[in-house]
């Protein structure tokens, strides 16, 4: 039973469907103990965005009022697809390498633990 | 009618029992068609025992006498310019937030506790849905009342029941009694009856209605006396239900119990909000999130789930979680809300130096560690000119709908994140006790308007900020939200005080 309803087949509407984010889909990222910014964040992008513009100029826009963010050695960066490990490529999409619709990116910085390493 | 007068007892019984009837052409399922698709047992409703042991003739004596004194001081309140004896306008906003997200779910118990009364079987039950679907109509209505006088004088207040509707931390609230009303009739029951009312109703109400009484607002006090006995009503509802629930069929025992769990985990994480309250939005504090949370859920919640065990009853499922996380959720709250001020209906801050030693002071384990340099520096910024907005929306739980805001108990400084597919699809959580509700039931949860999709898919009113905020929320930009320190409320504050706002001694300082 995947809902308790009065009609045994009730089916709930998928309100988030890929198909209503007008050729975009959700992508999340979360930069690790780095909670200044107090929960990952979610973006609406086409899923054909290169993976170098989300980290140039996407991931920027969201992360860079942080001290540490200009410290951030790029070579360095610990990245997370869906709980996996994952070494992103700059050149491809974000579909082509299984960042779908609500994926969750999470991006660790070695070294850099926030504000006075309090995972702030 | 003759003029004889009868007892107490009998006036009781055909105020109660005798406003049934025998359906003689009607089939019983067809008129009460709710009462087995959730699984549960009924085998004999004569039962129930009826928890109010009042009749309705004395229920309306009664409430129009507490009406009567309620409004009386709400008048003097207001003749009495009371909205200028509060601590402070800072205080003011966890009025809002009640308006806002608590008052709205007054009016949801309501229309909850009349449906209820309609479908369940037995008639003393349907008897007491009905009188808790008064009183709850009767404490949508009084606050509203009560906390009028303050919308004359502060920003935030104007459009409480369309922001209800639509701003993106109401829908936590929201979603919540949302999702009790369109469970069954017992689901409701076990939801609001039980766990809210009865486990978790002194998390709510203690709180704000110290907190009132601690900060010089008469007129949320003066309410809150007047929804007590009512309140006193309702647990002993909610704990029958429990009981006539176990005690009629052992098939009921695991069904309740995951009601239990679930809304156990749903109204903590609701609580998250009643926390930051506490710790945050006081000016005068009334005790620690953390205190409160030991006083009425670990004793007085654990005393009650002794009781329960001899049912076969256990404690919640994820109560161990929601114990390690009452050292951090109030500062986690915050945070969040700190983050998103610029996308509130209400003013956030950072605590003053003395309220920062109060909170390391009352949560010795946490907050120095994790907290403090975090709102040291977000101070930092703000003395800098540069005061911290968070410029991207938060990813959300696709149950609670709360921002992904709340860390693992094994390591407070990570993000907690579960995810689940289901039909080809991913969604997304903050913790175990969001996620095992999803998957138990994920054709209803597909369906969650989350705020942030919404405005992503486009139907909150147009891409901009101030397109969702202003036109979409209602929200007055640059008047109810951003931070207390520069608002309108502050400089009108000030004036009535004859005080000096914060950003005028540094000018005068420089």
């Amino acid at each position: 039973m995947s809902v308790a309803a009065i009609t045994p087949t009730y089916v709930g509407e998928r309100r988030d469907r890929v198909e209503n984010f007008h050729g975009n889909q959700i992508v999340y990222v979360g930069w690790d103990r780095h909670l200044m910014f107090c929960s990952p964040v979610a973006f609406a992008l086409p899923p054909e965005t290169p993976f170098s513009k989300l980290q140039d100029e996407i991931i920027p826009g969201a992360f860079s009022q942080h001290p540490d963010f200009a410290q951030i050695d790029w070579s360095a960066v610990v990245w997370h697809l869906n709980g996996a490990p994952f070494s992103p490529s700059r050149d491809k999409s974000l579909i082509e390498q299984g960042v779908d619709h609500k994926s969750i990116i999470r991006m660790a910085t070695p070294g850099l633990n926030g504000i006075k390493g309090s995972g702030s | 009618m003759s003029n004889r007068k009868i007892n107490m007892k009998e006036k009781y019984r055909l105020l109660t029992r005798d406003l049934d009837w025998e359906y003689s052409y009607r089939d019983y399922k067809e008129i009460f068609p709710q009462e087995e698709f959730e699984g549960i047992k009924i085998t004999d409703w004569s039962k129930w025992e009826d928890p109010f042991r009042l009749t309705m003739d004395a229920y309306w004596k009664y409430q129009a006498e507490k009406e009567k004194k309620l409004y009386a001081i709400l008048d003097a309140f207001a003749q009495n310019n009371g909205q200028q004896n509060v601590t402070d306008a800072r205080y003011v906003n966890a009025i809002k937030l009640f308006l806002t997200g608590i008052s709205p779910g007054e009016h949801q118990a309501a229309m909850g506790f009349g449906h209820v009364g309609r479908q369940l079987g037995g008639v003393g039950a349907r008897v007491a849905c009905q009188m808790q679907a008064i009183d709850e109509l009767r404490h949508v209505q009084t606050q509203i009342h009560a906390m009028s006088h303050y919308n004359k004088f502060f920003d935030g207040f104007q459009d409480f029941s369309h922001m209800h509707d639509r701003v993106w931390y109401l829908s936590v609230p929201k979603s919540f009694f949302d999702d009790a009303r369109t469970a069954g009739p017992f689901e409701y029951m076990v939801a609001i009856g039980f766990s809210f009312e009865y486990v978790l109703t002194n998390l709510l109400f203690v709180p704000f209605m110290s907190g009132a009484a601690y900060n010089g607002d008469m007129a949320t006090v003066t309410f809150g006396f007047s929804a007590q006995s009512d309140e006193a009503r309702h647990m002993t509802l909610g704990l029958e239900i429990i009981k006539f629930l176990l005690e009629q069929h052992p098939d009921n025992v695991p069904i309740v119990q995951r009601w239990i769990n679930k809304w156990f985990w749903r109204g903590t994480r609701m609580l998250a909000l009643v926390a930051m309250m506490m710790d945050y939005m006081l000016p005068n504090k009334v005790m620690s999130w953390q205190e409160a949370w030991e006083v009425y859920f670990e004793e007085a919640g654990g005393s009650l789930f002794k009781d329960l065990a001899r049912y076969g009853i256990e404690m919640p499922a994820y109560a161990k979680t929601a114990i390690a996380e009452k050292e951090h959720i109030s500062h986690q709250a915050w945070s969040i809300f700190y983050n998103y001020g610029h996308a509130a209906a209400f003013h956030t801050w950072m605590p003053t130096e003395k309220e920062m030693d109060w909170l390391s002071e009352k949560y010795p384990n946490t907050f120095d560690k994790y907290y403090r340099p975090r709102f040291e520096k977000w101070r930092e910024m703000e003395a800098a000119g540069e005061r911290f907005y968070n410029p991207t929306l938060p990813m959300l739980c696709q149950t609670c709908q709360i921002p992904m805001g709340f860390t693992d108990m094994e390591d407070p400084t990570s993000t907690f994140y579960r995810q689940s597919e289901y039909d080809g699809e991913r969604y997304n959580f903050c913790s175990d006790g969001c996620k095992d509700i999803f998957d138990h039931e994920p054709e209803k949860y597909v369906q969650a308007w989350l705020p942030v999709h919404q405005i992503y898919q486009g139907n909150c009113g147009g891409p901009s900020m101030e397109d969702v905020l202003g036109n979409y929320y209602k929200i007055n930009l640059g008047v109810d939200n951003m931070d207390f320190h520069g608002s309108p409320d502050e400089e009108r504050w000030n004036m009535w005080h004859n005080l000096e706002s914060a950003e005028n001694k540094l000018k005068r300082a420089s």
